[in-house]
């Protein structure tokens, strides 16, 4: 059942005379219990799609338009402080860094606690208990005694984890999580990443995961949308894409990545570089750097094309 | 490719700098004084050291636009020498103290360990020093004079620039940058004079800019206990010395050195005031 | 035929103060006992996780850190008894490549000018032209033009700058190269070209490498052989080949299970490793990984191994390792 659906989201900015539109004609919608991916490089736009879905796009000189189409309401037509209700009791939000995203001077129960409250009425005792089982199911060592620790005191794993049990607690209806993993060890970030679908099955949380990291989407969603330079490019089944790529992008995408086992010489790379908002190529943005390259390419945008078994791409070899 | 656009450090800075309006302000004010301490001798109206005793204390009128002192000489033209001194003096000062405080202040926090704690610890008590005992004691020494003040001022100032960098440095140190300097075999001079100062410099000059405000003040101070300049030279601060006994008679001999401070102080804060914020907002926007 | 790299027992302490008084609370061994060899023409990946010593390393080899003790044996010098001056002079033969691309470069120098510090730095004397000429060959052999010698480090991507960090280590040829986690800050795509421009550099200029990296994928497609470190000591040594089909430490296994592969596989249980690193202070007696392996046994936790021997030619300190 769709609960998520986004049509044609798009921000522009103004600066100093200039209007920029970073992101623009990003569509896909999300079921519920699904964990859908959205993947791209620097500068593709993934962080910001997140943020005008939370309604926390940078505010001066910037507009969203488009739909967000989340249960019965247009998330864009809700007023901020309609939206204020809605974050962190249906939509939960795990910013990028946990180092920053945990404020230093509060202990970290404490702000687990501050979320839970804020959209539920329970005492502190309750939220306290609820709280302390959380942290146990993120399998959380001595959970009393991290409950009680400030966020300096904690490794990065730890950190994450707190940063995790806050998304979590509210039982949101959707979870958007930025980077979660980025920044830990490989082997800390398998065990958080195992036990956060786990408490997302449980729960029936569907989770939104913006990454870089094709691998991580690889093993824990179930569809994927990839982005480049503010488009989304493939949209659809996780395995169909990952097996099976359309967009020479995602294919080249896929090919650049080294794996265990790839022969030496093999790891293909793209040639050019990311442009940025002000400067997006003509036609489909990808076409300067694209191996497939055709004349209508470099004037015309392409659309999403159905493309087979529940994946669309935006390219004009699919029409 | 991406084409990279190539702006001038200096264009950027020079053109947020039209923009902030007290900046612009305070510049002029600078500007001013900088032109009437080099124009002194063709902007006087009359000699500062010419006494008439007939006139003193004489109220402003056609001849002495600003009125006379105790001596009969005209304000106008010795305020207008005064410029010169202020100047001069608020400039060498801060130059002294600046090439103290960053020579001390970059060691320190570039080698830290013991010569850290030592030149701190010299640092603090310099600065807990306050310039007039250090003043007077050069007075002592070498008797009073310009010299005394601008030393006594330099020798006294440099702690507070010393801490700036000092901070600065601990903090760029480990920079990627620094690090891959001493990887290619770069001695410890090379890293601290082409690198690490001038990356450092910018609170610097921002101080040293305020630093002149004050020491222009401090200078007043001395010179109004009679350590500084000593007559005839007019420095702004002894004639509002030696004008308090007519303050009842003649108040014009104690308030207008008193302005003309005033604006030369304000010009040197609202210009490194508006130095400030250019400065941080290049940093910012640079980065992309 | 000798190795061009020798490292020997190297090992360095930190003390670390804490308190009041900053008294020392306890010291940190960062690097324990390190011993391993390179070949002339060899790539060596060093990989772990954090905590595990993998950049100290680095900067033991080169010296910027003096070790507590062990010796380094660079083409037949050694490296840890020359005088300061002798030190700087031998630098010009082994570099290295640093990880933060957005602090690499002096913010207040173009790219020209720190391209030109090299030879400033060693004394090197050349007329403008023949500068000019030198530094625009830096950037050719970097896939980057002489327009980005006249910028700023802010006017170039994360990638450029990477490049132009190889170009400068490359600015003195030298012979070894470390390269400290050199593509960990840039996107996939701009890191599969700066390893590709790292393989053609290496035929090229026959130059021997030290790759640090947490990214034992990475390390394995570019390097011969790849060591496994972990809390400051060596767990195991193996080719680049056997990494993923035949580990010998239960640890170089955990690291190749948990890597995320991109292909989907939704069944599949990653075996997962249990606990996190710990802390590196007050380190238990016996060896560093008992606490976290799965096949842990008495003896771990009273003796330390040592590295031995594998059938393959590569090296692993375990009482119990996987055949």
């Amino acid at each position: 059942m769709t609960f998520l659906k986004i049509t044609d989201l798009a921000v522009e900015f103004t600066v100093n005379k200039k209007t920029v539109k970073p992101i623009s004609g990003v569509s896909f919608e999300m079921k519920s219990g699904e964990v859908l991916g959205v993947v791209g490089e620097t500068g593709s736009g993934k962080s910001l799609t997140a943020q005008a879905i939370m309604g926390l796009t940078p505010l001066v000189g910037g507009r969203v338009s488009g739909s967000i189409q989340f249960g019965d309401h247009d998330l864009l037509t809700l007023s901020n402080d309609q939206m204020q209700s809605i974050r962190g009791a249906e939509i939960s939000y795990i910013p990028q860094n946990p180092m920053t995203s945990l404020d230093p001077v509060f202990r970290v129960g404490d702000q687990i606690i501050e979320g839970i409250r804020k959209h539920h009425k329970i005492s502190k005792k309750q939220a306290k208990e609820q709280t302390l089982e959380m942290m146990a199911k993120l399998r959380i060592p001595s959970p009393e005694r991290v409950y009680m620790q400030y966020p300096h005191q904690l490794s990065g794993g730890l950190k994450q984890r707190i940063v995790i049990a806050i998304g979590l607690i509210t039982d949101p209806k959707l979870l958007i999580a930025d980077e979660p993993t980025t920044a830990l060890d490989v082997t800390v970030q398998a065990q958080i990443m195992h036990l956060f679908k786990e408490q997302l099955i449980v729960k029936g949380i569907s989770l939104l995961l913006i990454t870089h990291d094709l691998g991580v989407v690889a093993q824990v969603c179930d569809k994927v949308a990839v982005m480049y330079a503010g488009n989304i490019v493939e949209y659809g089944d996780i395995d169909v894409i990952f097996s099976n790529p359309k967009h020479p992008y995602t294919q080249a995408l896929l090919a650049c990545i080294p794996s265990m086992g790839m022969e030496k010489g093999s790891l293909a790379a793209i040639s050019g570089n990311v442009p940025n908002a002000g400067n997006y190529p003509l036609g489909c943005r990808f076409h300067p750097r694209c191996p497939h390259i055709k004349p209508q390419c470099k004037t015309e945008v392409p659309l999403m094309q159905d493309v087979s078994n529940g994946t669309w791409t935006a390219c004009h070899k699919y029409e | 490719m991406r084409e990279p656009v190539h702006q001038s450090a200096w264009v950027v800075i020079f053109r947020r700098f039209s923009g902030n309006k007290m900046g612009v302000f305070g510049t002029v004010l600078i500007l001013g004084l900088v032109f009437t301490a080099a124009f002194a001798p063709f902007l006087e109206p009359h000699s500062f050291k010419d006494q008439n005793i007939e006139l003193m204390n004489a109220a402003p009128s056609q001849t002495h636009l600003l009125g006379t002192d105790e001596f009969g000489r005209d304000l106008l033209s010795r305020i207008i020498r005064g410029a010169r001194i202020s100047f001069v003096v608020g400039v060498l000062s801060v130059a002294i103290s600046v090439v103290i405080g960053v020579f001390i202040g970059a060691i320190a926090g570039f080698y830290g360990g013991t010569v850290d704690v030592v030149l701190t610890t010299i640092a603090d008590l310099t600065w807990s020093m306050p310039a007039i005992l250090v003043a007077l004691l050069l007075v002592a020494i070498i008797g009073p004079g310009l010299e005394s003040v601008v030393l006594a001022i330099g020798l006294s100032y440099w702690a507070e620039f010393a801490r700036l960098i000092r901070g600065q440095i601990l903090s760029l140190k480990n920079a990627t940058f620094i690090e891959a300097t001493r990887t290619l075999g770069a001695s410890d001079a090379v890293i601290l004079f082409k690198h690490l100062i001038p990356n450092c410099i910018s609170p610097i000059i921002v101080a040293a800019t305020i630093g002149v405000g004050n020491a222009i003040v401090l200078e007043a101070t001395l010179g109004f206990l009679g350590m500084g300049a000593q007559p005839p030279t007019p420095s702004w601060g002894a004639m509002m010395s030696s004008g308090t006994a007519y303050l009842f008679i003649s108040p014009w001999v104690i308030i207008f050195p008193g302005i003309a401070m005033m604006l030369t102080v304000l010009g040197f804060n609202l210009f490194g005031d508006a130095l400030i914020d250019i400065l941080d907002v290049k940093n910012n926007d640079s980065a992309k | 035929m000798k190795n061009f790299l020798e490292v020997e027992n190297l090992s360095v302490s930190f003390g670390v103060r804490g308190g009041l008084l900053l008294r020392q609370v306890g010291t940190i061994q960062a690097v324990n006992n390190v011993s391993f060899s390179v070949a002339k023409g060899e790539a060596v990946g060093v990989v772990g996780e954090s905590g595990c010593g993998k950049s100290t390393l680095a900067r033991l080899i080169l010296r910027l850190i003096e070790p507590s003790s062990g010796r380094v044996v660079l083409n037949d010098t050694d490296i840890l008894t020359l005088s300061k001056q002798e030190l700087r002079a031998q630098r010009r033969h082994m570099q290295m490549v640093f990880q933060d691309p957005f602090s690499v470069m002096d913010p207040r120098y173009t790219i020209f000018e720190s391209l030109s510090e090299p030879f400033k730095i060693r004394q090197i004397k050349h007329t403008a032209d023949e500068r000019l000429a030198k530094v625009n060959a830096l950037l050719e052999m970097v896939d980057l033009s002489p327009m980005h010698g006249h910028s700023y480090p802010h006017q170039l991507s994360g990638g450029q700058k990477q490049r132009a960090d190889i170009a400068r280590a490359l600015a003195l040829s030298p012979e070894f190269l470390i390269l400290d986690e050199p593509t960990a800050a840039l996107d996939v795509s701009v890191q599969a070209q700066v390893i590709n421009l790292l393989a053609d550099l290496r035929k090229q200029l026959n130059l021997t490498f030290l790759f640090i990296s947490h990214d034992l994928s990475l390390v394995s497609y570019f390097c011969d052989r790849v060591i496994v470190m972990y809390l400051g000591r060596i767990m195991e040594i193996v080719s680049a080949e056997d990494v993923g089909a035949r580990p010998h430490h239960p640890y170089t296994k955990a690291l190749t299970d948990n890597i995320f592969s991109t292909v989907p596989n939704k069944e599949s249980q990653i075996p997962i490793l249990e606990g996190e690193v710990p802390s590196p202070f007050n380190l238990p007696s016996g060896c560093v990984f008992a606490s976290r392996c799965n096949k842990v046994q008495t003896l771990c936790r009273e003796q330390s191994p040592v590295l031995t021997a594998t059938p393959e030619g590569g090296e692993v300190a375990c009482h119990y390792p996987l055949s």
